[in-house]
């Protein structure tokens, strides 16, 4: 009755493959995407920005990064802290190498730099699959932090062995550094989320895509009917390492400002990006964003509550968290493997044959 | 012999003790995935659990006091002086066994049939789960465990090695701890008990059909479940070996939980499913950290023990990705 995918004609080849073919699903994505230009930088502040709008932005690129590689190609990954630290790291030196450098392509380059790290560290799962690559990928977060703590270079030989943000603008207005307004910091975020969100939809529908989920669902058989294990393992790890990269880039530059690579990459973030993905969806671009959201919220909401409304102590609320987080993993992947996307889309089949049950 | 080669020898042993700590946490991974598939990312944190458990009881610390302080408003903390070091392990013991039971029903049970990655995702829950329960349970401070173990460097080995050395040279022999040739004993002592009860008792030998083939040993009659909660009970006895081990070497803490990481790298070279692919596996990472680090560290700025197991696991898997002893990998379509 509501979301409806019949009667919807199109007369033209362009029209049927565009990104949202349904007009339901169309209206609500504009719909969504003018609140978020048109409406939340007006009403943005500090504590929305910082504690919830800006988080929930890194974390979803860099779900999308890892739902990409793991959701959509099946390669299990618990490198993603490592590989922001490299975007981090990364947008740092090419800030301070080339102060004149647009803030945006220094963003994009992070990415990029990622992507061929990501590329050295794929190359193993040609060989090793399942839990062995899963391992084999925390050689690259253990060895890149590591990496990044030892060698004086990449954080300019400054004495305490921290990284800082310079101020750098786009169009005259500051969106890194302690002057940017949060209105700024947010919006330069979303533009690279919104932008990042509907080529990874796009990707994931194309040829490319169907070569990755081919592999997943079954690498030998894949093979023998002809897709490269070689390119589509590969250019998974660049794709999503590129993500990631990004995140980490946003997650220094933007959101921290000062990063630290023991605490702020360590194998936590691998963990957190993983959890999202799972109770997200694994394998919908959808799914990145609702797990994002919730594993962002999750521990907001708890504390709010149990800290502000009952007064208990915060490090008693920090287990909670680590109980209830645990507790929903589990919870999730015996009621709904799928995840929250699953949801949407039972949601979506009511919707459909509404008011009627069949 | 020359001070550097006494070194190097010292480094070596020092790796063993090493390697046989990881091998005790990579033995409970290696049991419960042999009878289950199951990759049980959660085995860190059970060492974690029992040790604040077991140090829990001793020194009779009530348990959710934190939480029913601040619910109640009262002041607990003690039930009393707590209890002698055998009996607290013995009630850990139960307490572990409890836990597999419901670990069995609440999530395993549940999962039959899943796949592989799906349960070992699962697990990290669990391991999640287990650590905050752990914190909220016990308290999030340090702890010091002392069950009786000698601990401290030996002197008569100093005294002896001192010996070795060439005339004139200021060696002044190695340095072993006690402790760690204690927990090289017991592992020892734990690897032939667990061979021996699955080799020659009756549940052993069940655990091994399970292991063999799930189907068939459901045809035969044995109780997959029950199967389950004694595999998970003995891995959670390991747990509590490991956790007294690393506990009283370094006290209990959270970083205990992470010495699960650095388990994985040993199973990868020795294989998931061998128990002396564990223990060889073991031996293998941690000399091979140790030796590392002291030849080579120094010249790229140390630390090298963070990341050497993964990138010598990832080396390795290049060229035999089953591991050491693992069953050759078939794939069909």
């Amino acid at each position: 009755m509501f979301y409806r995918e019949s009667g919807d004609f199109k007369t033209s080849y362009a029209a049927d493959q565009q990104t949202f073919p349904i007009r339901f699903d169309r209206v609500v994505v504009t719909l969504v995407l003018i609140f978020a230009f048109a409406v939340v930088p007006f009403v943005i502040n500090d504590y929305w920005e910082k504690s919830i709008l800006l988080p929930f932005l890194v974390w979803s690129l860099a779900a999308l990064g890892l739902n990409i590689l793991t959701g959509y190609c099946g390669q299990v990954s618990l490198g993603t802290g490592g590989f922001m630290a490299v975007g981090a790291y990364a947008c740092y030196k090419l800030t301070t190498g080339f102060p004149d450098l647009n803030i945006i392509f220094v963003v994009l380059l992070s990415g990029g730099i990622t992507a061929m790290v990501g590329i050295i560290f794929g190359l193993p799962s040609l060989r090793i699959k399942g839990f062995y690559l899963a391992v084999a990928t925390l050689a690259s977060q253990f060895f890149l932090v590591w990496l990044f703590n030892k060698v004086p270079w990449f954080y300019n030989y400054s004495a305490s062995g921290q990284i800082t943000m310079p101020e750098r603008t786009v169009f005259g207005i500051a969106v890194t550094g302690s002057e940017a307004t949060p209105w700024a910091t947010y919006l330069f975020g979303l533009i690279f989320v919104v932008a990042f969100a509907f080529i990874a939809r796009n990707l994931t529908r194309g040829r490319l895509g169907r070569s990755w989920m081919a592999i997943r669902d079954m690498d030998i058989a894949a093979e023998i009917i002809g897709v490269p294990p070689l390119q589509a393992k590969l250019s998974a790890f660049a794709v999503s390492s590129f993500y990631i990269g990004l995140s980490g880039a946003l997650f220094f530059g933007v959101y921290l400002g000062a990063a630290e690579p023991t605490e702020a990459f360590g194998i936590d973030k691998s963990f957190l990006v993983l959890f999202m993905i799972i109770i997200g969806g694994l394998g919908s671009i959808f799914g990145s964003f609702v797990g994002a959201a919730f594993m962002v919220l999750l521990p907001v909401l708890f504390k709010n509550i149990m800290v502000g409304g009952f007064g208990w102590p915060t490090d008693m609320v920090q287990h909670f968290i680590f109980m209830l987080v645990g507790g929903l993993i589990m919870f999730f992947l015996i009621v709904e493997p799928h995840g929250l996307a699953q949801l949407w889309r039972v949601a979506k089949e009511k919707l459909r044959l509404w008011p009627f049950p069949h | 012999m020359s001070p550097l080669v006494l070194n190097t020898i010292e480094v070596m042993l020092n790796g063993l003790m090493t390697g046989i700590m990881y091998s005790l946490v990579a033995l409970g991974f290696v049991l419960i995935f042999k009878a289950s598939g199951i990759f049980n990312y959660a085995q860190g944190v059970m060492a974690l659990f029992a040790a604040l458990t077991l140090v829990g009881f001793q020194s009779g610390q009530i348990p959710f006091s934190h939480l029913i302080n601040v619910i109640f408003g009262t002041n607990l903390h003690n039930w009393g002086p707590g209890m002698n070091a055998f009996l607290a392990i013995l009630l850990t013991i139960a307490v572990m066994i409890l836990l597999a039971w419901l670990v069995e029903k609440f999530v395993l049970r549940h999962l039959v049939n899943q796949e592989p990655i799906i349960l070992f995702m699962a697990t990290i829950g669990l391991a999640f789960f287990m650590e905050g329960l752990g914190d909220l349970m016990w308290g999030a401070n340090i702890k010091v465990l002392d069950v009786g173990i000698p601990s401290g460097g030996s002197f008569w080995w100093e005294d002896v090695t001192r010996t070795w050395a060439s005339e004139g040279s200021d060696y002044f022999g190695m340095y072993i701890d006690v402790l760690d040739v204690w927990a090289a004993g017991i592992a020892i002592v734990l690897v032939v008990v667990l061979t021996l009860f699955s080799q020659y008792t009756k549940t052993g030998r069940a655990l091994r059909a399970v292991a063999d083939d799930h189907q068939a040993a459901l045809t035969v009659g044995i109780s997959l479940r029950t199967i389950w909660v004694v595999v998970w009970s003995i891995a959670g006895f390991v747990a509590l070996v490991a956790g007294i081990m690393w506990g009283s070497k370094s006290g209990i803490q959270f970083s205990l939980s992470l010495i699960a990481l650095k388990a994985l790298p040993v199973l990868i070279l020795g294989g998931f499913t061998s128990i002396p692919g564990a223990i060889i596996g073991g031996l293998i990472i941690g000399v091979g950290e140790k030796l590392f680090e002291f030849a080579i560290g120094p010249m790229i700025g140390g630390a090298t023990e963070n990341w050497f197991a993964y990138v010598l696991a990832l080396v390795f898997l290049m060229f035999r990705p089953q591991g050491l002893y693992g069953e050759k990998i078939i794939e069909r379509v």
